[in-house]
């Protein structure tokens, strides 16, 4: 029990410290590497929750490929967040507005763990115990994921599948830009 | 980054073991942490990988643009090919049940598929992404 306090206590210590170092950089790269890093522990944090599905993909897409998207993307950026010129008093208050209500919330949270919670009793009970007879697999996050709730797993692929097609799309119409390369430059500003 | 041996070769070598893992993570999904989402992921960062190291054309010759397009857009169908045809066969849409001999091993087959479709969409809208932005440089620079 001590133990767990004291992994938690060191990993929450790493998380603020790492937020706090975001909002201080102007560096678009070290905000960069500094949100992966906090992916990874983001991950460690729901490793300790024995998440740990959650985890590899938090390790994985968190701080593994929206990095590399994020460099790449980073290309187009100024080198150099600009200083804000409002003033950082409101911002900062709603903030901590926000953020008291949120932990004043947090105590009529049920523990961690406890059997009695509503969200051990609901519907999950059921999987649990299903998992086994109805799906015949032992990972019962991949039975919920895949087959108790694949409609709104299909909707997630839908969703990832929509993105890409967005971005590619607002991508696309330079591409067709640089086709037209052997034409004259007033056409391919006019076809832009 | 292209002249460096270490990274060239360390690639090379890496290449095949990250695509291995990714194939491991997706099928094992059913027996301990991974599927689809996470396969895909790590498929994908093999590719861009190599774009990185050799550059986009090289990869882009390696994963062909279009087969990428192709790919993405199928991972989805299959998806929902797995409902439609549970659906035909006379059960519910995306009730695996019916698809095997017994519920559990048409349960299995279900979840295979769609975990794979999963995977496939989420794999190349990665590398489609990376494309898309690491070509957009040149053109800016026309």
């Amino acid at each position: 029990m001590i133990s767990e306090l004291l992994i938690n206590a060191f990993l929450v210590t790493i998380m603020l410290s790492i937020a706090i170092a975001l909002i201080k950089t102007r560096t678009v790269i070290f905000t960069v590497i500094l949100t992966s890093a906090y992916s990874l522990v983001a991950a460690l944090m729901f490793i300790t929750l024995d998440a740990v599905d959650v985890a590899f993909t938090e390790a994985s897409v968190g701080a593994g490929i929206s990095t590399i998207l994020f460099l790449a993307a980073m290309a187009y950026l100024p080198k150099k967040e600009e200083e804000s010129i409002s003033s950082e008093f409101i911002p900062a208050f709603s903030c901590i507005i926000l953020g008291g209500i949120l932990i004043w919330c947090s105590f009529d949270l049920p523990e961690i763990g406890q059997l009695t919670a509503p969200i051990h009793q609901h519907i999950a009970p059921e999987y649990i115990r299903g998992s086994k007879e109805d799906i015949g697999i032992p990972n019962i996050v991949t039975s919920v994921l895949a087959s108790y709730r694949g409609y709104d797993t299909f909707g997630e692929t839908i969703v990832v599948f929509t993105a890409g097609v967005a971005v590619l799309a607002l991508l696309e119409k330079k591409n067709s830009a640089k086709k037209n390369k052997s034409q004259p430059k007033q056409k391919i500003r006019k076809n832009a | 980054m292209h002249n460096n041996p270490i990274l060239r070769i360390s690639t090379k070598i890496l290449f095949a073991p990250i695509i291995l893992f990714g194939l491991y993570v997706q099928f094992h999904g059913d027996f301990g942490p991974g599927g689809g989402f996470q396969a895909g992921v790590i498929v994908a960062s093999a590719f861009i990988l190599y774009s990185l190291v050799f550059g986009i054309e090289a990869g882009k010759k390696l994963f062909p643009p279009n087969f990428n397009l192709i790919l993405l857009a199928f991972g989805g169908i299959l998806y929902g090919g797995v409902g439609i045809v549970s659906m035909i066969l006379g059960d519910e849409f995306l009730a695996y049940n019916i698809l095997g001999s017994s519920p559990q091993s048409g349960q299995h087959i279900g979840i295979l598929l769609v975990e794979f479709g999963v995977g496939l969409t989420v794999s190349n809208v990665m590398i489609a992404l990376f494309n898309a932005f690491a070509s957009y440089d040149k053109i800016k620079e026309k």
